[in-house]
């Protein structure tokens, strides 16, 4: 069994309320905090290695370094509850089993980063898990976790919940940020960056939920020990949600450095393949990041082993890797058509699209029509060509990531499956008849 | 719609939406614009009119356009009016993978109308929606703010039964 930094607690009976969670060691890690200071707690973090678990993967205390200090002016700590990448469901599963664990986290992580106000800002559609946030937050009030002079160490914290209301991009930091200030979800223009200019014109640093977690487990053990654990610049522990055709779908913390294999096959994780069918492809991080086929997932290019680490997974480039990303494991039978699947991305995309930049506005709108054009048996061959120059032309021309995120998915479906688009234009399958249903093209 | 309607919070919501007025510093009123609009919505039946919309706006002391503009961007906000019971079936890879067409078909097939649609009695109304972050309990489904996980077309019919005997599980939900 490898170790479990987050989710070790996560069967004690009723660990979501704030008795047993304080008994259970909860708040440790902010009583630490408190005899420390702030730069230290940062350098701790450094000396960690935690990489923002969101899917960018970024250093979090080179992020928290980055923040500005400028005299007279608030700054404030930002939690992306956001979560909305297709496949990945463990930051609800964090919130929704140890609400006080990412309280816990964000006292702590406020109090280094000398922020007295903070705010968790969470998708509209988690609104039962909003509530669960909610009452939590007011039991760690109650307790004196929060408030002013919290436990006479005269700093001050207030931390409040937010809710959006059903866009995707708004994981996107700066857009978070213009969607907490009461707009629209349009991510900014950087530089500036948050750490200068973010909430409110104020320095502002934006965590993923489950990065600023495991900032508990870290102030506990140290960032030396923290980093123990993993495989090189990928230290500590993940949480994967997993999911697809599965035995056993969920989210699971793995050590970084599991191989793929093991964690598609053995019963400590997903199970194997349900029905004992074969493995055809994975989408490991979530669905911006490129497919790959069963023979590149579980085994590099250079016939190495693939490790769940952010290395690993990278290895080959786009050519013939992937990326960690968020975590989220789709695993996809024989049976699955990744042109049905492709197209059900390419609707996220499109949908989910601020349309602030025309090459991802109208591209992901292409790529959504050119896809309904081929499952429903009109295609022809120069449509996969028309597909790859579509999002060789988002790519790296947009405000936001959210352009690569729609772009990347297409170029790695035909870079690795290019024969099965191709079959299925050549003859169209009952499946298109039987299955697919046209009114949703006109609807489209 | 009656052009009569009062668009007033109650007192028990007014008192929600000045607790969450409170979160933010006082000139930045405006950032509770979301979560006010999701009251609104629960409170003036389940979408948002032009009305309904310039009531919150004067609460926040913004023009109504700022939040026409906000509401017309985020999915969950409904610009026209939906049925008592909104019923949003997750259609994005993972539950497509574990059979969320099938789920659409069935429900349809059910109330005798598409996905988009409500049905002629004002009940129902069916909505297809993007990734919900159910993916490992997938199919699934949202209904107010209840999750529905690891669907099969009997857990669907099941469910909607109940949906029929107290459909005040509509909007109940948000904040």
């Amino acid at each position: 069994m490898g170790k479990k930094l987050l989710l070790d607690k996560v069967s004690v009976a009723g660990i979501q309320g704030y008795e047993v969670y304080r008994r259970e060691g909860g708040y440790a890690a902010v009583e630490k905090a408190f005899t420390m200071d702030a730069a230290t707690i940062v350098d701790e973090v450094k000396k960690s290695g935690l990489r923002g678990r969101g899917g960018a993967g970024f250093p979090t205390g080179l992020k928290w370094s980055f923040l500005a200090k400028p005299e007279g002016v608030p700054r404030y700590l930002v939690c992306n509850a956001d979560e909305s990448e297709p496949g990945t469901f463990k930051d609800r599963y964090l919130m929704e089993k140890l609400p006080h664990l990412l309280i816990e986290g964000m006292i702590a992580s406020s109090f280094a980063l000398g922020a007295n106000t903070s705010y968790i800002y969470i998708r509209g559609e988690y609104a039962y898990v909003y509530k669960i946030m909610e009452r939590a937050i007011k039991e760690a009030y109650q307790a004196g976790w929060l408030g002013k002079n919290i436990k006479g160490t005269g700093y001050d914290l207030d931390l409040h919940m937010q809710i959006g209301a059903g866009a995707y991009i708004c994981g996107e930091e700066t857009a978070l940020l213009e969607s907490l200030e009461g707009k629209r979800g349009n991510p900014r223009i950087k530089p500036p960056f948050p750490a200068v200019a973010g909430l409110w014109g104020c320095p502002t640093v934006v965590n993923n939920v489950e990065t600023i977690t495991a900032i508990v487990p870290i102030l506990k053990m140290g960032g030396e020990e923290y980093a123990k654990i993993g495989i090189g610049r990928s230290t500590g522990t993940k949480l994967i949600s997993a999911s697809g055709h599965i035995n056993k779908p969920g989210v699971y913390e793995i050590e970084l450095g599991v191989s793929v294999e093991d964690f598609i096959y053995s019963d400590e994780y997903c199970g194997g393949i349900k029905g004992g069918r074969k493995l055809k492809a994975v989408v490991a991080g979530g669905s911006s990041v490129p497919i790959l086929p069963a023979d590149l997932i579980l085994t590099t290019a250079k016939g190495e082993k693939r490790l769940m680490t952010y290395e690993s997974l990278g290895d080959g480039g786009f050519v013939t890797g992937t990326m960690l990303g968020s975590g989220g494991f789709i695993v996809m039978d024989e049976s699955t058509s990744i042109v049905k699947n492709l197209f059900t991305f390419a609707r996220f995309y499109h949908h989910e699209s601020c349309g602030q930049c025309s090459p991802c506005r109208e591209g992901t709108g292409w790529i959504e029509k050119i896809l309904n054009k081929i499952l429903r048996g009109q295609g022809t061959s120069q449509d996969i060509d028309l597909l790859w120059d579509i999002q060789s032309k988002i790519e790296g021309k947009t405000i936001c990531p959210l352009g690569e995120a729609a772009a990347w998915p297409v170029a790695a479906a035909i870079r690795h499956f290019r024969p099965e688009f191709e079959a299925y234009i050549k003859n169209p399958t009952v499946d298109v008849k039987h299955y697919y249903r046209l009114r949703e093209l006109e609807m489209a | 719609m009656s052009t009569t309607k009062m668009y007033k919070f109650s007192d028990a919501t007014m008192a929600r939406a000045q607790e969450i007025i409170s979160r933010y510093p006082a000139d930045k009123k405006k950032s509770a614009l979301i979560p006010l609009l999701h009251l609104a919505q629960v409170e003036f039946d389940g979408w948002l009119s032009a009305d309904a919309m310039t009531y919150v706006a004067k609460l926040l002391d913004i023009q109504p356009i700022e939040a026409f503009e906000v509401a017309s961007f985020y999915s969950m906000f409904n610009l026209k009016p939906v049925g008592r019971c909104v019923i949003e079936v997750c259609r994005t890879s993972s539950c497509w993978l574990m059979g969320a067409e099938d789920v659409v078909r069935h429900i349809e097939t059910k109330l005798g109308i598409r996905a988009g649609q409500t049905t002629a009695d004002g009940q129902f109304t069916l909505k297809t929606v993007e990734c919900l972050g159910a993916c490992g309990y997938a199919p699934m489904m949202q209904v107010g703010d209840a999750f529905h996980e690891f669907l099969t077309l009997e857990k669907v019919d099941t469910l909607m039964e109940g949906f029929k005997e107290e459909y005040a599980v509509a909007h109940s939900g948000y904040l």
